[in-house]
């Protein structure tokens, strides 16, 4: 009991569970903004993927930290244009179109890793974003040593978190997308071009979900290898379930999963060899499903969701 | 620039235009092949020979394509039904594993006859298949919760779940160096097809599988149902179909053909679990299940197709040094241009 209390006390544990949070954030987010428009993004695991790769594989040829995070931005955005073509323009299936988009970005980004990188024994590394003290505010114990030396990303991830409730709740283009995502034939009516508005949604969505990937390996960690998002894509759809396609909420939700994820593997520390570790690792897709459950009922789901749009055609 | 809805379709287009898609996948995997620096003529020819150049790459091309055939058969009734089962990949694993217990106890008890032994194994990989996918089914019904992204997050649990148990109780303890579970007994091994090779009689009971899906949905009142259900379920349920009851059957059958590839590749192939048992059949198969268009005698071509792109690409890629996720790439890219050809033979582009 008492090491629990010690877990929940120390700095450290509050700090990676902000870092822990921020790819999910970017990810939720881009989700997010694609389901309020009415598009389903399930190629998000794969532009996950491509966006740690290309990012990862531009720093380590230039060394400019920032000008990965703008590769992986631009290339989400064209895998975005791709699922938007797919599902918006030809009304493909979004579940099956979402799949192949995720199958091509993991797969080329093996491939094109690989195609730079040939095997060696272990993966090369960069200099990752390192954590930026905000003056004054990180002397703060504690809540300074979580909340204000992180690295510049997850600062970004949360004033973007910002940005985009207010621009969904309050400005003329956040009430465009809303519109487009509950009823296209009134987004029509009212002079809107629902397919470009999807289209352009999606793109942007799914660069913000590119730059939860890069966030893995330009700050998390400091190299690229297969697999290491590791179904976070799919944790992102379920909590944009979770936060009932409301961007504050996500980031309660995001923290709230990043919170138990940090603490399973402090507890697994200290548990030592009294449970398997695959135990602990599972909470995650566990506690996933448990919040699908709670809130799926309650949640207020755009009402297009899912339904391609087709001019002249109900 | 609009669609429109084709008033009718030539039948032809409807084998032209997948075939078309994949040209055209090909195509787009030459260039990155050339990216590659290795001749694209040169890789393909490679790719043919090392998936059907000589006796053993045809029989390593079939046993790759048998837990596909039932992968992608799997994914291709459940889509029909509109029940978007994601989750073969973890419906294979846990029959295995189920499949490896049942199969390792059996010879220690010596409770049925070699005969016996292997059809119950098949039936109880299929089970505990289905049941995998009835929990998903049963949250969509009570809650309404989306089975995608549940039987997604059920793939990486279940393969944490494996990994447990072969790092700890059904770890065999004989074999050295990574973890894998106790071992089927040998009668429990399907018999091989061709001495010599690793191709089993697997690969007829995958092929038996889809001619009964295909009967099943072209010839039963279910198979109409679910039919009905896919297309469109407000109109079904009107028409009497007990949607939620067609449904669990059809969960039934997806993951138990899910299920039963996994106990086949154990008893038929490897003889215990690993975790890289399936290098993604279950993914595949959901490829497989769209190139054929979801017919489930098309389900055989289509893992054909994409067997012989995995085995071929292996020699291919030793020789020419292109790295062998070509082969991932080029399954991917087939599945994205069948999607856009199927949906050009129903519409088409108007200024």
């Amino acid at each position: 009991m008492s090491e629990t209390l010690d877990i929940l006390a120390s700095a450290s544990l509050w700090a990676a569970v902000l870092r822990i949070a921020t790819p999910l954030l970017f990810g939720v987010l881009g989700a997010l903004l694609c389901e309020r428009s009415g598009v389903l993004n399930l190629g998000i695991e794969g532009i996950m993927t491509f966006g740690a790769m290309i990012a990862w594989l531009t720093v380590f040829k230039t060394g400019d930290l920032w000008f990965g995070l703008a590769a992986a931005l631009a290339c989400g955005a064209l895998f975005g244009l791709l699922h938007g073509g797919l599902t918006v323009v030809l009304g493909l299936s979004q579940h099956v179109a979402g799949l192949g988009v995720t199958l091509l970005g993991s797969s080329l980004s093996y491939y094109l890793y690989r195609l730079a990188i040939p095997v060696s024994g272990s993966p090369p590394t960069i200099t990752p974003f390192q954590p930026l003290k905000i003056p004054l505010l990180s002397d703060i114990p504690l809540l300074g040593e979580a909340l204000f030396s992180q690295t510049a990303p997850t600062y970004l991830a949360i004033l973007l978190t910002l940005a985009v409730a207010y621009a969904l709740a309050k400005t003329p283009l956040g009430l465009a997308i809303r519109l487009v995502g509950e009823n296209p034939h009134a987004a029509e009516a009212q002079g809107l071009d629902p397919i470009r508005l999807r289209i352009g949604v999606v793109a942007f969505g799914s660069a913000l979900m590119a730059l939860g990937g890069a966030f893995l390996t330009t700050a998390a960690f400091n190299s690229f290898f297969p697999t290491m998002v590791q179904g976070r894509g799919w944790v992102c759809i379920a909590l944009v379930v979770f936060a009932s396609w409301m961007p504050l909420r996500a980031l309660g939700g995001a923290l709230l999963f990043a919170f138990f994820d940090a603490f399973q593997l402090r507890l697994q520390h200290v548990t030592g060899k009294a449970a398997p570790y695959q135990l602990f690792l599972m909470i995650p897709y566990l506690m996933s499903i448990a919040a699908l459950v709670v809130f799926a009922r309650r949640a207020k789901v755009p009402q297009a969701l899912m339904q391609p749009y087709r001019r002249g055609e109900r | 620039m609009r669609l429109e809805r084709r008033a009718s379709v030539p039948p032809i287009l409807y084998v032209a235009a997948p075939l078309a898609a994949v040209m055209v996948a090909l195509a787009i995997s030459g260039a990155l092949i050339a990216l590659a620096g290795a001749s694209v003529p040169e890789a393909y020819r490679r790719m043919a020979i090392g998936a059907f150049g000589s006796r053993l790459a045809i029989t390593e091309t079939l046993t790759r394509a048998t837990p596909l055939i039932l992968t992608g058969l799997a994914a291709a009734v459940a889509f029909r039904a509109r029940l978007w089962n994601i989750g073969a990949e973890g419906q294979f694993y846990i029959a295995a594993l189920a499949t490896a217990a049942l199969g390792g106890a059996a010879s220690a008890g010596g409770l049925l006859p070699g005969p016996l032994l292997i059809p119950f194994l098949m039936i109880c990989g299929a089970a505990v298949g289905a049941m995998l996918l009835l929990a998903p089914l049963a949250l969509r019904l009570r809650f309404g919760v989306d089975e995608v992204v549940v039987t997604l997050l059920l793939n990486f649990v279940v393969l944490l779940f494996v990994s447990m148990m072969i790092d700890g109780p059904l770890r065999d303890r004989m074999a050295f160096g990574w973890p894998q579970s106790v071992r089927v007994s040998p009668e429990a091994a399907l018999p091989k097809l061709w001495q010599g090779t690793r191709l089993h009689v697997g690969l007829l009971v995958a092929v038996a599988m889809s001619v009964v899906v295909w009967i099943i949905q072209s010839r039963t009142a279910f198979g109409l149902e679910a039919k009905a259900a896919g297309f469109n379920p407000r109109a079904a349920a009107f028409a009497g179909v007990p949607i939620p009851k067609v449904l669990v059957g059809v969960a039934c059958l997806s993951g138990g053909l899910a299920g039963l590839a996994g106990a086949i590749e154990v008893m038929g192939v490897k003889g215990y679990v690993t975790t890289d048992l399936s290098p993604g059949f279950g993914y595949a198969g959901i490829v497989v299940a769209m190139l054929a268009a979801l017919n489930p005698i098309g389900v055989v071509a289509a893992s054909l197709f994409v067997a012989a792109t995995f085995v071929g690409v292996d020699g291919m890629s030793r020789a020419l040094k292109v790295p062998s996720f070509i082969a991932d790439v080029t399954v991917a890219l087939s599945l994205l241009c069948v999607l856009v050809a199927l949906t050009l033979v129903t519409y088409r582009i108007r200024r």
